[in-house]
This record gives C-alpha cells, structure tokens and sequence, in this order.
C-alpha cells in the first residue's frame, strides 16, 4: 500500500467511525448533558441552594419559618422556588436566566447585611409583585385556585372578597402581599397602612 | 418609749410572720400554678381561634371593641400595620371591615394626626382576637340598660 492508499484507507475508516460512532456517542454525550443541564436545574431549584446565600437565609428565610407556607395543620409546606420559579420548562429558563443578575449583586455585595437589604427591599418586592401581577400568580395558582375553594369553609371576610375578586378580575397578590415576608417600610406606598404624622 | 417601740416592732413582725400564712390558705395562685421556681409550669391547653363572625356587642361606652376575626400572621411594625390595611380611613369600604374611629388619629397633647396616631398604633394592645377559652373567674359585670 502506497501512503496515498493509507491515507485513502484511514479517511475511509474515519468516515465509517464518524458516520456510526459520532451519532452514537453524539446521543451518549447529548444524554449525558441533558441529564447533566436538567440536573443543574432541579439542583438550583430546591430551597438548599436558595438559602446558601446569607442574603437569602438571615432575612427573607428566617421571616418565612413564622409563617403559614413553612408550618400548618395540614403539614404541607411551600417552599422558595414554589413561589419564585415557574414550574413549566420555558418560562423556568427564561427566570433562572434573569436570576443569574442575583450572582452579580452578590459579587458587588448589593444586599450583603440586613441594612442595605432593607433599603433595597422595596424594589425587590415591586420587581416580584410585578412579575405576579403579569402572570396573574401563576405561582400561587400551581397550589391554589378559585376554582377548586370551597369557600362556604372559608372565613366569612375571605368569602366575601373571593366571590367578588372573582368577578373584578383580581388576581392573589393584589390583597396577599407580605404572605411569606415582612414586607418593606410602606411609607412611600402607601400612607394608609403608617404611622401618621402631623397634619400641620 | 423604748418598750413601746420593741412592742410595735413584735407586733409587726408578727403581722408579717402571719399574713403570708393567711395568704396561703386562701390558694392564691401565680398563672404559672402552684410550682415550684425550677420546675417546669404545666403545658397550657391549646386552644382554638373561632372563625370570623359578626362584630361582638360592647358592653360599655368606650370598651375598645372584641375583635372578630382571627390574626394570626398580622403583623405590626415601624414598616407596616396589617390591621390598617382594612380598617384604614382609605380601605375600610372595600373590606367591608369598621374605619377607625377619630379618637385614633389624637396624639397625647389632642394634635390630630393624618393617620394612626402613635399611640393608637399597636391595636392588639387594646383589642383582642377571640379564641374558645372559658373565663378564668367569674364576672357578674352587668352594663347599664339606658348606655347599652
Ligand atoms: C448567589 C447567592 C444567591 C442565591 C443562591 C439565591 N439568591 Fe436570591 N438574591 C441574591 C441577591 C444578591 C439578590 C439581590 C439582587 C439585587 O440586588 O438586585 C437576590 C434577590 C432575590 C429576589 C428578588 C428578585 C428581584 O427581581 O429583585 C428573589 C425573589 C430571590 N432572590 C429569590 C431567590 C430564590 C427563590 C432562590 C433559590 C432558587 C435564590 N434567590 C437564590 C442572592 C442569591
Ligand atoms: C406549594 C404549594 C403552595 C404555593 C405555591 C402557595 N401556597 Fe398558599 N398555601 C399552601 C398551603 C399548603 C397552605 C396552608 C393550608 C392549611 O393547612 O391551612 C396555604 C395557605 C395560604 C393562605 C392562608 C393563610 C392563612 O393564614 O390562613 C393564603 C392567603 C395563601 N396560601 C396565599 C398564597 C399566595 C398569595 C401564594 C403565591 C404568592 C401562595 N399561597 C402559594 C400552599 C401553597
Ligand atoms: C380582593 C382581595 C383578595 C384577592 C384577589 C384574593 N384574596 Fe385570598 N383572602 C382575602 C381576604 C380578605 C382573606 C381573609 C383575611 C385573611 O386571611 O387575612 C383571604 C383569605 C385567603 C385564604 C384563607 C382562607 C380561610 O378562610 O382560611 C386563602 C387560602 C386565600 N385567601 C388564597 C387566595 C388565593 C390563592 C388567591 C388568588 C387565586 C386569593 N386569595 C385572592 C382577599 C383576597
Ligand atoms: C408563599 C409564597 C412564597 C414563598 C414560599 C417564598 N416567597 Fe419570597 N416572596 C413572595 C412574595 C409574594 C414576595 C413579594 C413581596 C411580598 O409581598 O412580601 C416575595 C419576595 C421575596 C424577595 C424580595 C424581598 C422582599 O422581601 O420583598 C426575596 C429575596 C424572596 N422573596 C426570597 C425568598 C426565599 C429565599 C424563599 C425561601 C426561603 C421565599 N422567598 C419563599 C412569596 C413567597
Ligand atoms: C383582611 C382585612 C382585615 C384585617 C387585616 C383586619 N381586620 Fe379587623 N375587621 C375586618 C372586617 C371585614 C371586620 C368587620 C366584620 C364584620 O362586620 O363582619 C372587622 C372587624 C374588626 C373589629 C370589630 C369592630 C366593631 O365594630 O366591633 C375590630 C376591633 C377589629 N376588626 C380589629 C382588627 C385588628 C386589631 C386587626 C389587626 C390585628 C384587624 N382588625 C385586621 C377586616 C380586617
Ligand atoms: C389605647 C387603646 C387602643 C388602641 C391602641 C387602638 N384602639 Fe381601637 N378603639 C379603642 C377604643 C377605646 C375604642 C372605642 C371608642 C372609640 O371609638 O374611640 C376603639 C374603637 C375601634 C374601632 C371601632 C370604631 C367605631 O367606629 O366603632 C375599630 C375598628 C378600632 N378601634 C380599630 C383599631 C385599630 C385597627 C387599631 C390599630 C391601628 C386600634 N383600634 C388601636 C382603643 C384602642
């Protein structure tokens, strides 16, 4: 065999490993990220890696263990990413790409001691109850709906908002603000829910 | 003199020696019960929050009004006042709860203020949410007809 005849040789061995081997390590390594890419999401996607930030453990965390989504009479508990990530797949990468902006600003320490998170927080939650308001709570829906409450067990003042937020078109965050957290100094809000000051 | 004295001293301390006594047949006992300092005190019962109802009758001119709903998770801090979002001068037609009435917007020195007044700001310390407890003692508190 001539080195042209070699050559020609191996091109053709070449061809066959990548005409069979590639497509099948192609699935093998395709599997093997996938796996690995939806491995990554479920990772991030539990309350662990949540409160591995302090940001995220000293202030919202702690708030949220005194209240009804972390302790109840049914034992059933909704935890960070119930409420923050969106369970169908799309929208899920849509908001963990968005959230990636979290890293930076813990990298510049935006939020890093209970001062300069409680001066930052009303933005956080207008940033969230505005995300709520555009997909009507989707959130809270994936566990809750109109549809399947029985409001007759319902309190009598729930009754009464429920049936007519129905008809007005209300949507859960519009009356459960602060459902999880503290929520931030509502001065400029809304005066109605402070302390008043002097009329003078 | 001097006897006078020993004697009023006699007297008092025996008073002191007796009266605790006196005291301690009558059973008079600390919330805690009858334990003593390192013992642990008996569990309270638990006891359950009664669903939202009609406003509860007063039963004087003045009483800060029964409140009849439940609270748990309301909150009331320098940031936030839970109980203004519904009884607020601006909220309380849409959530169909009682305003509040004017007496709360007056400061100490009469100075009305354009919302809560400071003093008036920790509702729960006046009025209280409801739960299936009986009384611990009797009352025979009985209002007057014509103020009812
Ligand atoms: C790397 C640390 C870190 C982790 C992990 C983390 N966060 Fe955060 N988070 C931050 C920081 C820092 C901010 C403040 C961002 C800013 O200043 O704009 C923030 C802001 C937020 C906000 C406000 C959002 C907004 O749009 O302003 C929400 C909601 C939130 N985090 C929820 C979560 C949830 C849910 C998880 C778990 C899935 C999580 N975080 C994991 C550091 C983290
Ligand atoms: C993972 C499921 C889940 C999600 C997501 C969820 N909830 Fe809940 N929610 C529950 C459970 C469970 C309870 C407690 C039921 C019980 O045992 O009384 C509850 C209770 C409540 C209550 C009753 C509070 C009380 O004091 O009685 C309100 C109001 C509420 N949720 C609003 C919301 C809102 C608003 C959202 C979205 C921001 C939301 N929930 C998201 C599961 C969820
Ligand atoms: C128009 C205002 C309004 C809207 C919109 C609204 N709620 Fe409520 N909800 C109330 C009020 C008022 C109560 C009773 C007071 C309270 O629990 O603090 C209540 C109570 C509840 C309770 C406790 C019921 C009980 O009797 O124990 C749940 C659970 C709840 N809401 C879930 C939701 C969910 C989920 C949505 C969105 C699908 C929603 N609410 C939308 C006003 C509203
Ligand atoms: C029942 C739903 C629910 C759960 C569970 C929940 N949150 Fe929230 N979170 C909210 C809502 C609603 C807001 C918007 C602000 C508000 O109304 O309090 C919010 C706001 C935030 C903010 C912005 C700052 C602020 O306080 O407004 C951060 C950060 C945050 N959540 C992180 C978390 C983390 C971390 C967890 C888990 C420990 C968690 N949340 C669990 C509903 C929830
Ligand atoms: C979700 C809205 C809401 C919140 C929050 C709320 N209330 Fe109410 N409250 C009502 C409604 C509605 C009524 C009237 C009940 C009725 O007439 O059926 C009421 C009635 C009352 C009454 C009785 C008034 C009367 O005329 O007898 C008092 C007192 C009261 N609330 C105090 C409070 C306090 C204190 C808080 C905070 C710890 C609070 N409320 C939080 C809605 C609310
Ligand atoms: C220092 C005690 C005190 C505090 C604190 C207080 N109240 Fe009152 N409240 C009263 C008294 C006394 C009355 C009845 C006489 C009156 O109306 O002034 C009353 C009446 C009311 C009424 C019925 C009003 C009416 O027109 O019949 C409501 C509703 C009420 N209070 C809500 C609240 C709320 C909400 C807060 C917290 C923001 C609060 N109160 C704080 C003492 C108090």
């Amino acid at each position: 065999m001539s080195l042209k005849d070699k050559i020609k040789c191996f091109q053709g061995w070449l061809a066959g490993f990548t005409a069979t081997t590639l497509l099948v390590g192609g699935i093998a390594f395709g599997i093997i990220f996938w796996g690995g890419f939806n491995w990554t999401m479920e990772l991030t996607n539990t309350e662990q890696f949540c409160i591995s930030c302090h940001e995220m453990e000293d202030n919202v965390y702690v708030e949220y263990q005194n209240t009804i989504h972390y302790e109840n009479r049914t034992g059933v508990r909704a935890t960070c990413p119930d409420c923050h990530v969106p369970k169908e797949w799309g929208h899920k990468i849509v908001r963990k790409i968005r959230a990636s902006n979290e890293l930076l600003h813990k990298a510049l320490g935006s939020i890093n001691t209970r001062e300069k998170f409680e001066n930052k927080r009303l933005k956080l939650a207008q940033n969230e109850w505005r995300r709520m308001k555009k997909t009507d709570s989707r959130e809270c829906r994936n566990c809750h709906s109109f549809d399947s409450m029985d409001y007759t067990a319902q309190g009598r003042r729930a009754f009464n908002r429920h049936i007519k937020a129905v008809d007005d078109g209300q949507t859960c965050i519009d009356c459960h603000k602060g459902i999880a957290h503290e929520l931030p100094d509502m001065h400029e809000v809304d005066a109605s829910v402070v302390v008043g000051q002097t009329s003078k | 003199m001097k006897k006078l004295l020993l004697a009023g001293s006699v007297l008092i301390l025996g008073l002191t020696a007796v009266v605790p006594q006196i005291l301690a047949e009558e059973q008079v006992n600390s919330l805690r019960g009858d334990h003593a300092l390192d013992e642990n005190s008996t569990e309270p019962e638990m006891k359950n929050w009664q669903l939202d109802r009609d406003p509860i009758p007063r039963d004087h001119v003045k009483q800060p009004p029964l409140i009849p709903h439940k609270t748990q998770g309301y909150k009331i801090n320098l940031k936030f006042n839970k109980c203004m979002s519904c009884h607020s001068w601006t909220k309380y037609k849409e959530a169909g709860a009682t305003k509040i009435s004017q007496s709360h917007f007056e400061d100490r020195e009469n100075n009305v203020m354009a919302n809560v007044a400071a003093r008036r700001y920790f509702c729960t310390q006046c009025h209280v949410p409801q739960v299936d407890a009986k009384p611990l003692v009797e009352n025979t508190f009985k209002p007057l007809p014509t103020v009812k």
